[in-house]
């Protein structure tokens, strides 16, 4: 089964457009990781991300994966709307044809730990931004990935929205031991989140610093936290100016 | 109280209308062989009651077959199209050649290959034609629509071409069938009295047909009767068809919401 390890080695991607999205992109992220992949719009990290996925095909380069037990986690909630939340956050088990009477179960009880519960049968429209959000965050959980991979996940959202989402995100990651890989662009959410943070510079995208996060980082602002966005920026600035 | 309003208003108006036509049919001294009264036109249905309900039914018949008939094929085509952009390719042409192509030409020849002791099986198949393509480019364009980041979350779970078109594709091609089958439920109407006109007498016992022969024979309420009989079913098709969609969207569509 693996433990949710993945590695992208020597990564290229053109665009039909013709522009070179990925050149020569490497980086591998260990099982139980919490990875970051940041960097500025357009620099290739989504693109990355769905390599990593494989839904995304390589022009060169391999991926490698020990699992295919994979949650992604969309920009956008990206949900069905005419299913309510209990359908919505059950299709991975209904693909799978998982047991009907079981899917729910398993699904409920997802949508309980993203604070969803009571929610079941609310469609889409009858939910905020946040909490459209969750259901997406349950569909992926849903499964029992041990893979977690996350598109800009929170970038829509409000900062109060964001920040919930985010301890919640973390609290899970602690309770089931996944490895996550999480596309961002904001220096203070993958200070606080990730244990690992991987700064991508544009045109083409490549890995220009891997920073190993200490612990300690227990809220937005410990002193641990600040320290480490400081240095994120310090990575940042540096991949801009190259 | 806005609801009764919107009712009320339009048959206000139509009181209105009909007693302005009462008046002026007697004032002016008009022949009922060119225009007959209101009262006189409700004469001739009370007459013909049994004869005109007849006609309608075999009318009704022609359409609603026809329009299932559509639906099925259209729904069908749409799907294969969806899976097989070859044969989108190959096909779409002939859907469009098929559509622009008036059915009052190709009705004469349904008729001779079809033959004169299927009448009604040619009628269908011509109401068929002229339904067809509202429910065909519809449902196209609705499978098309899809959500193609809910598209790759299905690859990822390994869904197949099936489970993906049956979970994502079809339900979400919903709102975009249900508008085309509400232009096709009047198109399945007006191909079913094309096909009637074109048929001609004494094999066809629509409405259309009832329609044709009082006008032979002059007697223009009872063609009055009929008309109002007829443009009364595509009013009620449409109704039927507009509350199926309210019916099935009402929970998650916008178009359906903003109604409430």
């Amino acid at each position: 089964m693996g433990n949710g390890a993945v590695s992208l080695s020597q990564i290229s991607k053109r665009f039909p457009g013709g522009t070179q999205a990925l050149r020569d992109l490497s980086f591998s992220v260990a099982p139980g990781e919490f990875a970051a992949l940041l960097g500025p719009s357009g620099c290739g990290k989504s693109t990355a991300l769905r390599i990593a996925a494989g839904l995304l095909a390589p022009d060169a380069g391999t991926v490698t994966r020990d699992t295919n037990d994979i949650g992604f986690v969309f920009q956008d909630p990206t949900l069905m709307p005419w299913a309510d939340a209990l359908t919505n956050a059950r299709l991975p088990l209904d693909l799978k044809h998982v047991a009907r009477g079981e899917a729910n179960d398993r699904t409920a009880a997802a949508l309980k730990r993203v604070g969803l519960g009571g929610f079941e049968h609310a469609y889409p429209r009858e939910l905020s931004g946040g909490m459209k959000m969750r259901v997406s965050l349950a569909r992926a959980l849903a499964a029992q990935p041990k893979l977690l991979l996350l598109d800009e996940p929170f970038a829509a959202l409000d900062e109060i929205t964001r920040n919930a989402l985010g301890d919640d995100l973390l609290r899970l990651w602690r309770e089931d031991g996944l490895t996550v890989l999480f596309v961002t662009h904001s220096v203070s959410e993958s200070s606080f989140l990730a244990s690992r943070v991987l700064v991508m510079s544009p045109r083409p995208g490549s890995i220009t610093a891997d920073l190993a996060l200490p612990p300690g980082r227990d809220s937005r602002l410990a002193p641990a936290t600040i320290d480490a966005q400081r240095r994120i920026s310090a990575a940042l600035n540096t991949a801009l100016a190259a | 109280m806005r609801r009764a309003f919107d009712i009320a208003l339009p048959l206000l108006l139509a009181a209105a209308l009909l007693g302005l036509w009462e008046w002026t049919v007697a004032a002016k001294q008009i022949p009922p062989y060119v225009l007959p009264a209101p009262s006189a036109i409700a004469r001739a249905f009370a007459e013909n009651f049994g004869s005109l309900m007849e006609a309608l039914l075999s009318t009704l018949t022609v359409t609603l077959e026809a329009f299932v008939a559509a639906t099925v094929l259209g729904v069908a085509t749409a799907t294969l199209f969806a899976q097989s952009r070859t044969m989108e390719r190959m096909l779409y042409p002939y859907a469009v050649i098929l559509q622009v192509t008036p059915v009052v030409a190709i009705a004469p020849l349904i008729l001779i290959w079809v033959g004169f002791d299927h009448i009604n099986l040619a009628l269908v198949i011509i109401a068929t034609i002229v339904a067809f393509f509202p429910i065909l480019a519809g449902t196209t364009l609705g499978l098309k629509s899809a959500d193609f980041n809910l598209i790759d979350l299905t690859r990822l779970y390994g869904a197949s071409r099936l489970q993906t078109l049956w979970r994502i594709r079809l339900p979400g091609a919903l709102p975009y069938l249900l508008s085309g089958m509400k232009t096709a439920g009047g198109l399945a109407l007006i191909g079913a009295v094309v096909a009637e006109f074109v048929a001609g007498s004494g094999t066809a016992t629509g409405l259309a047909w009832r329609i044709v022969e009082s006008g032979n024979r002059l007697e223009i309420a009872t063609l009055f009767a009929a008309l109002a009989l007829l443009a009364f079913t595509g009013v009620l098709i449409f109704a039927a068809l507009s509350l199926l969609e309210w019916a099935l969207l009402r929970r998650w569509h916008e178009s359906a919401i903003r109604q409430s």
